[in-house]
């Protein structure tokens, strides 16, 4: 029983819990907060795997912009509790059987493989520099970053510039020409 | 130390709440969230198998996965707004127009 | 055997006229369809003409190898089948390519006045110029499957031709039935060449002939030649309307009159006797085949004879005539005297062509009409065609010294030898004939007239405009100088026969024992006084013929009331047609409706193809429900998609 796995425990069930709740509440401001919990929790698991800047970049990031945008979105729309309304029973009626199918499979499939190996603290391969001890540190992600992985690295800025532009024209106020006030939904 | 499988087990979890939730919610935004969810739990595993092989490749695809992320989230959460603003609701349901 | 490179000539000149009137004619002047219609049938009598002058006995056969066309097998191994596009020429040829391009030829400078008001006048003569071409085809072929090339054409032509002006409901059936008809024949003819393929491995003449030449004569059984033999006469039987398929050539009158002479009397009509004739190497190996050749001519001729007293319709006796002196045709073919068939083919030609061109030319007179009881006393108006239709009359009842006299007696005599009930059939049929063919005469020539009044545009069967008179005038120099050249023909085309000179000149082909097997047994003196018979008879016919229908005109009425039931069954042709529709065209329109159409193309084809379509349609109906347009049954369906594609991956890993 070492630390490690009491830790691993620890965060894992926070972000178990926090997934579970995300399902079970009514009202998405909830949701919102328990997903922020997730990546809190993973936040701590990636360190427990050390890495470090991961951690730091799923904080900054996913939990510090990302979702904020989401509770942004949600205040702005003003989006209000769940109506109860039965849309598809083939979500339900595949859906689920289905997911459930799949999980118990990978489960089944990582489980039988356990045996092999451990995480562990051992030789790490990777790209030259200043060897600390905690293997996913600046210092060796920027090099692998700016040396092999350039290429993705640029298009991935492309990619944002993209989507700001795209988030930008999508969200905007139609034209006083075209649109018109928003209509009614039809039911 | 802790196994790799706990690891994966663990992705798995987060993987199947976030279908399970993509199923079930009726909000879009909810279901937006879910899809995150099922994102994070990716990352885990990823990070989880790049401490197993002991090679960085694994953290640099998370920091992509990250950023595309962030991409999606906000074209994703442009595309809602203006959904409600011409449907007037978030109910997933009701935004069927695409039907035969 | 020689090669002679211009034989593929004669047949494709006709064609080359064919294609350019058949494509340009509609837009070309009628001068210059006239002239292209008929250059090229002209080129091939000159033609013929010259292979004739220059014919050679040594050199016969003349050969000439246009194309290969089919090589079925290796060479050297039994199943080695070849025919090609190849032509072959000797005496029997010569005297068919003779006929066919000089009467040919006549009755195409004949159309061109008869046609002349048609609106497709440029069809007409696109149209006999394939004939032409088919027929030339057709006897200037070295193998039966060429022959068959032409057998086939000359029938589309002929249908072609009779349905000429199709727009006329009796017009088009008439075609119709002719090529049905004939198509019944073409199926024995069919079975023929696949039993010589068989048993011979070829169809070329001289090959077969020379498979067929050790052959034993098939006296008791019936073996493979009697049945190439049956065979060959049923094709025949179609084409040269014999009993039981002679039911076309009467409804064939529809067609113009240049047709029904060129066509129905002078060429196509006699291409079953050719074939007869050619085949002659395997007939008379089977004497079986021949009986029934010799049985069937003679039955056809005494049939068509009794129903030709009675018609009243002008083209309707000569084609029953038509089909009365194919019966004798067949008849000398049947008891082995080939050169005496083809010999009264050759006269036929000439005074059958003339009897119909002349009947045109009389149609041409009264304004369209065809009933003889509305003509009469015509011989003042149209002296020149009274004049050569009396000589063609003469020709065909067997006077001498008039053509049809040397052919028709030499049939008689051979008939003689071989039996003499044929000879007695024979006689009674000659009588027949003269009988009708001079009532015809004084029908229509003699006597008063009776039809109406001709009024300037009123015509039924041809359109010619009348510049305005009331009586009957005469046909113009271009219809009457075909006629005038065959009157000749007919008075003098005979005497070729005298002194067996035209059985001489075929003897190269038929081989010199072409008699019957008594040979000259009964003697010149009864040569004579048969001859003497035939003359009495056909004399005998016409005074009959003078007393009914010049002196005592009321006469016929009394004979036939007399008669009753059985003048209207002769009327009636014997209700032969009605009889046929009965027994095998309305069961088999029955049959096709009930069965064919409504059984399997409605229910099997049909429905099969719209329940295929309703199939389709009831699947995507319940299919298209997948596309509801809601979000969460989509991701349903991709989370149980993926479940099975990982549960497949992991069973792909575990394997």
């Amino acid at each position: 029983m070492s630390v490690h796995l009491i830790l691993f425990l620890v965060f894992g069930a926070i972000a178990v819990a926090g997934a579970v709740n995300l399902l079970v509440q009514r009202h998405p401001i909830n949701s919102a907060l328990s997903l922020i919990a997730v990546m809190a929790a993973l936040a701590g698991e990636y360190l427990l795997l050390g890495a470090e800047f991961v951690a730091a970049v799923q904080v900054i990031v996913y939990a510090g912009a990302i979702m904020v945008l989401f509770v942004f979105v949600i205040m702005l729309l003003n989006a209000g509790e769940e109506e109860r309304t039965d849309g598809s029973r083939v979500a339900l009626l595949f859906g689920l059987p289905g997911m459930l199918l799949g999980s118990l499979l990978i489960a089944w499939v990582v489980l039988k493989h356990s045996g092999t190996g451990s995480v562990a603290a051992g030789v790490w391969a990777a790209s030259t520099g200043p060897a600390r001890s905690v293997p996913g540190s600046p210092e060796t992600i920027g090099p692998l970053l700016f040396h092999e992985f350039l290429l993705p690295f640029e298009i991935t800025s492309i990619l944002i510039l993209i989507a700001i532009m795209g988030a930008v024209v999508l969200a905007s106020k139609p034209a006083v020409a075209g649109g018109g006030p928003p209509r009614k939904v039809k039911d | 130390m802790v196994p790799l499988s706990y690891y994966l087990v663990l992705s798995g979890v987060l993987f199947a709440c976030g279908v399970t939730g993509f199923l079930i919610k009726r909000n879009i935004i909810t279901i937006f969230m879910s899809i995150e969810l099922m994102l994070n739990g990716v990352n885990l595993s990823f990070v989880a198998f790049a401490a197993h092989w002991h090679t960085l490749s694994g953290q640099v695809f998370v920091f992509f996965v990250m950023v595309v992320a962030a991409a999606e989230a906000a074209v994703g959460l442009a595309i809602i707004i203006s959904v409600y603003r011409t449907r007037e609701t978030l109910n997933i349901d009701q935004v069927n127009l695409l039907k035969l | 055997m020689t090669q002679n490179p211009y034989l593929w000539l004669i047949p494709t000149l006709p064609l080359a006229g064919a294609a350019i009137n058949g494509f340009l004619g509609r837009r070309s002047s009628k001068t210059a369809v006239t002239i292209v219609a008929l250059t090229f049938p002209g080129l091939a009598f000159a033609l013929a003409l010259k292979i004739a002058l220059g014919f050679s006995w040594e050199a016969a056969p003349y050969v000439f190898n246009l194309a290969h066309w089919i090589r079925s097998g290796s060479a050297g191994l039994p199943n080695y089948f070849t025919a090609d596009f190849a032509f072959y020429l000797d005496q029997l040829s010569l005297v068919m390519l003779l006929v066919v391009t000089g009467v040919g030829f006549l009755i195409h400078i004949y159309s061109v006045g008869y046609m002349s008001d048609d609106p497709s006048y440029y069809r007409f003569f696109t149209y006999l110029n394939l004939f032409m071409f088919f027929m030339l085809t057709l006897i200037l072929a070295n193998n039966y499957l060429v022959m068959f090339i032409g057998w086939e054409g000359v029938g589309l032509a002929s249908y072609l031709l009779i349905g000429f002006w199709f727009t006329k409901d009796s017009a088009a059936s008439a075609g119709k039935k002719a090529f049905i008809v004939n198509r019944i024949g073409d199926f024995g003819f069919l079975i023929a060449l696949f039993l010589m393929i068989q048993h011979f491995g070829s169809l070329t003449f001289t090959e077969v002939f020379s498979k067929v030449q050790p052959l034993g004569v098939e006296h008791s059984s019936a073996g493979v030649l009697t049945a190439i033999g049956i065979l060959l006469m049923l094709g025949a039987c179609g084409k040269s309307a014999q009993i039981p398929l002679y039911v076309w050539l009467p409804d064939a009158m529809e067609g113009p009159t240049p047709v029904s002479a060129l066509i129905h009397a002078a060429t196509m009509v006699t291409a079953g006797v050719y074939m007869v004739a050619r085949s002659h190497v395997i007939f008379e190996r089977a004497p079986i085949a021949l009986t029934v050749v010799a049985i069937t001519g003679t039955l056809t001729a005494l049939f068509a004879a009794t129903i030709g007293i009675t018609q009243t319709d002008i083209k309707k006796v000569l084609a029953y005539s038509t089909v009365s002196q194919l019966g004798y045709m067949f008849m000398a073919c049947g008891v082995g005297a080939f050169s005496a068939g083809i010999f009264h083919l050759m006269t036929h030609a000439f005074f059958k062509g003339l009897l119909f061109l002349g009947a045109g030319s009389v149609i041409h007179a009264v304004g369209g009409e065809q009933d003889m009881r509305k003509m009469g006393g015509l011989r003042s108006y149209i002296p020149w065609t009274t004049a050569v239709m009396g000589v063609a009359t003469l020709a065909i009842a067997g006077i001498p010294p008039f053509a049809g006299f040397w052919s028709k007696d030499e049939i008689l005599w051979k008939a003689y030898q071989g039996s003499w009930i044929y000879w007695l059939i024979g006689v009674i049929t000659a009588f027949l004939t003269s009988f009708y063919m001079f009532r015809l005469l004084f029908m229509t020539f003699a006597g008063d007239y009776r039809g109406a009044k001709v009024d300037e545009h009123g015509h039924a069967s041809h359109g010619h405009g009348h510049d305005g008179h009331g009586e009957p005038h005469e046909s113009p120099m271009v219809m009457l100088i075909p006629l005038m050249i065959l009157a000749v023909l007919s008075i003098f085309g005979g005497l070729v026969g005298i002194g067996n000179g035209f059985e001489h000149f075929l003897a190269p082909v038929f081989g010199a024992g072409s008699e019957a097997a008594t040979g000259e047994t009964a003697g010149r003196g009864m040569e004579f006084l048969l001859m003497g018979v035939s003359i009495l008879v056909a004399l005998g016919g016409a005074i009959l013929a003078w007393v009914l229908y010049v002196s005592k005109p009321y006469l016929p009425q009394k004979i036939a009331a007399g008669l009753g039931t059985f003048y209207n069954a002769v009327l009636n042709k014997y209700y032969v047609d009605e009889i046929y529709a009965k027994l095998f065209v309305k069961p088999l329109v029955d049959g096709s409706t009930s069965i064919l159409w409504q059984g399997v193309d409605r229910k099997v084809i049909d429905d099969t193809v719209n329940n295929a379509a309703d199939g389709a349609r009831h699947v995507s109906d319940e299919v298209r429900h997948m596309q509801s347009g809601n979000l969460r049954s989509y991701a349903g369906w991709i989370a149980a998609g993926a479940a099975v594609v990982i549960a497949y991956m992991i069973w792909l890993g575990a394997r």
